[in-house]
């Protein structure tokens, strides 16, 4: 009888004790992701199964308009976040008086919403803003700069790159400075020996080295940026389309959620897809045991 | 190549003086080797000469140029870190080519001297590993490969073999020291092994807290050491010690005196209590016969204990409270507890102020 009750702990007692993450993964994660896939695959009028909503979508300019946004804005944002996320870590990596300080600085947009930072970034851009005050203010502009409104779409885009650097950086600066602190001092220490410059011990030790964390910010980064919204719907609304604001728009404006269940389909395998690639392109292969 | 100059160097780490007032001259090719125990600054006194630690005090010179706060890679050096440093992104073939990679050798040079230097280190099969599929003795010959495939003007190495079996290690030892000699490479080289340290060294700098204690070839250091440390950090086993309150030419160390000859009367004038010192391959048993050479001072103690060792035999002789240790070669069996005669050899006695810890002869 204990032999038998060892034997039942042993099989099933793991399964047991994942049953309650079990449950909350499929109420919350599991049944909305299948029904989204339902949504997707259904006529909205007929309730048959169909590829109606994607055939739907591919003849709206909205929906092209909306990935070409989304992509170009993610292409501009990310660069910059992690040229200057690295940037900053190796300069704060050779500790100097205040790095401290200017690390805590940095991580302030970090603890900031979107839709607020969207909202300071408004106020500081707006046609009589922050910035344009001042500038009239110290003479150096006649009239305001205009960052907002259908036809100056480009400043718009500034605008919203501006914010998104502003706000974002932070996560991918702490993942890689995190990176940048995992390496030991002698591998740098070695490549001075040996005479590597700057850029070398940069190019050939660092840069290698940092691979898993930079991977990881990309991963991260391009996820969060593939579902761009508040930011872009405050500082621009529909001027600039883009996927998950087309999604909100259809369920919310158009009430249609078969489409939108579409658009956060769409979304989802883009953003799956990129992973891999990321996965498959950084392999730092010599972790690989 | 270069001959490199210390003058009084000191380097501090909050209240710890890590090197204190070191001052050394290496010259031109020379093979000098830091020895000291663990914790002496070693590591530390070869992370300034490398400019990797900036010092507190002093200065250091590369031939006549002045190079203390010169970067490490405007140096010229190459390095065997103690704990390798060996990249582990890169594969031991990358790793060993990176030195040459920098300085734009020709890849066909780099694809030889790579070969060379593996072959060299017995790592000839492990070109294509990376470093967390290495042993540490492995990666250890990957660090040493990489410091010796450039053409340095100073090869800094610390503890290169510290890792390796005893075999590979005197297998190592001696690769390392005829390429020493071919190349003519200034060489400042660390152990904590004293045996590494005599067999490798044009000269031997002993360490202790931060100073150097004494330098000289294998056979000054052994025979002559400037002090009580180096006398007793150098030789296995350990050199015998005891005290002795001088009068005239008698020292008296309250279990048995000893008549040295007159002409110590002047050396030891002005000196009351002394510390002697004989080596255990220095004092014989009188029944075996006292070589030809050794000036003898007779002594009488009880055998407390012996270890057969097969080459040597180690007697521990007990005269009162003194423990003496006798090594006497090849196998030599005593009953314990048994009275026996020895002799030292006065020509081997060292005798040291017990205040300075000095060398009075
Ligand atoms: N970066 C550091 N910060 C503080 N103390 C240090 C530092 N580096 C070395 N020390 C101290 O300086 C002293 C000398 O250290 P060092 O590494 O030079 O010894 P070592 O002779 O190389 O010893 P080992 O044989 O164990 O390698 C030690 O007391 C050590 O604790
Ligand atoms: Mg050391």
């Amino acid at each position: 009888m204990r032999g038998k009750n060892k034997i039942f702990y042993h099989n099933f007692l793991p399964y047991l004790l994942l049953l309650p993450t079990g449950i909350y993964m499929g109420v919350f994660i599991g049944y909305p992701i299948l029904e989204t896939i339902r949504l997707a695959f259904t006529h909205p009028y007929t309730g048959e199964i169909s590829l109606y909503n994607f055939q739907r979508l591919s003849r709206d300019f909205h929906f092209w308009n909306a990935l070409k946004y989304t992509f170009l804005l993610a292409g501009i944002v990310i660069p910059i976040q992690v040229t200057l996320a690295l940037g900053v870590s190796l300069l704060l990596l050779r500790r100097f008086k205040g790095s401290n300080m200017v690390l805590y600085i940095f991580l302030i947009p970090l603890t900031i919403s979107d839709v607020a930072a969207a909202l300071i970034w408004y106020n500081i851009l707006t046609g009589n803003g922050y910035l344009n005050r001042i500038l009239i203010n110290l003479g150096l502009l006649k009239s305001p700069l205009h960052f907002f409104g259908y036809q100056y779409r480009s400043m718009e885009i500034l605008a919203i790159v501006i914010t998104e650097v502003w706000r974002a950086t932070a996560i991918v600066f702490v993942i890689i400075f995190a990176g940048l602190q995992m390496i030991g001092k002698e591998y740098l220490e070695a490549a001075d020996v040996f005479g590597a410059s700057t850029y070398q011990k940069f190019r050939y030790i660092i840069l290698p080295m940092i691979k898993p964390s930079l991977q990881t910010a990309l991963i991260i980064r391009t996820l969060f940026a593939m579902q761009i919204f508040g930011v872009v719907w405050i500082l621009a609304g529909r001027d600039i389309p883009i996927l998950a604001g087309e999604t909100y728009y259809w369920q919310i404006e158009l009430k249609n959620p078969n489409v939108a269940a579409a658009y956060s389909l769409i979304i989802a395998c883009i953003s799956i897809f990129l992973g891999f690639l990321y996965i498959k392109l950084l392999k730092p292969e010599y972790l690989e045991r | 190549m270069v001959s490199v100059r210390l003058e009084n160097l000191v380097k501090r780490f909050g209240k710890v003086t890590a090197v204190d007032h070191i001052s050394l001259a290496i010259k031109n090719g020379e093979f000098v080797v830091l020895l000291g125990p663990s914790g002496c600054g070693k590591t530390t006194t070869l992370r300034l000469i490398s400019g990797l630690e900036l010092p507190d005090e002093g200065r250091i010179y590369f031939d006549d140029s002045d190079v203390t706060y010169l970067p490490p890679k405007e140096r010229n050096i190459s390095m065997v870190f103690q704990s390798y440093a060996v990249w582990p992104h890169m594969t031991v073939y990358d790793n060993i080519a990176f030195p040459m990679r920098i300085k734009k050798v020709p890849e066909d040079e780099i694809k030889r001297k790579v070969k060379w230097a593996a072959e060299l280190l017995r790592i000839g099969e492990l070109l294509d590993r990376y470093p967390h599929q290495l042993s540490g003795g492995q990666k250890q010959r990957v660090a040493v490969a990489r410091a010796i495939v450039v053409e340095p003007a100073v090869l800094l190495m610390d503890e290169p073999l510290s890792n390796l079996d005893a075999l590979l290690r005197m297998l190592m030892r001696s690769e390392i020291k005829k390429l020493q000699r071919r190349l003519k490479v200034t060489t400042i080289y660390v152990t904590h092994d004293q045996v590494e340290a005599m067999v490798m060294a044009d000269r031997v700098a002993v360490m202790n807290k931060g100073r150097i204690m004494q330098i000289g070839t294998t056979e000054e250091i052994y025979n002559k050491p400037a002090n009580l440390f180096v006398a007793g950090f150098i030789g296995s086993p350990r050199m015998n010690f005891f005290e002795a309150s001088v009068s005239d030419t008698i020292l008296d160390t309250g279990y048995f005196k000893m008549k040295l000859p007159e002409e110590m009367k002047q050396v030891l004038e002005g000196y009351e209590t002394v510390i002697v010192g004989i080596r255990p391959e220095d004092i014989h048993p009188v029944e075996r016969g006292i070589p030809p050479g050794v000036k003898p001072i007779e002594l009488e103690g009880r055998v407390d204990f012996i270890e057969p060792l097969g080459s040597d035999t180690i007697i521990h002789l007990k005269i009162g409270e003194i423990l003496l240790l006798v090594k006497v070669p090849g196998s030599y069996i005593v009953e314990m507890g048994r009275k026996l005669k020895v002799a030292l050899d006065f020509n081997k006695l060292h005798i040291f102020d017990k205040k300075t810890e000095k060398a009075i002869l």
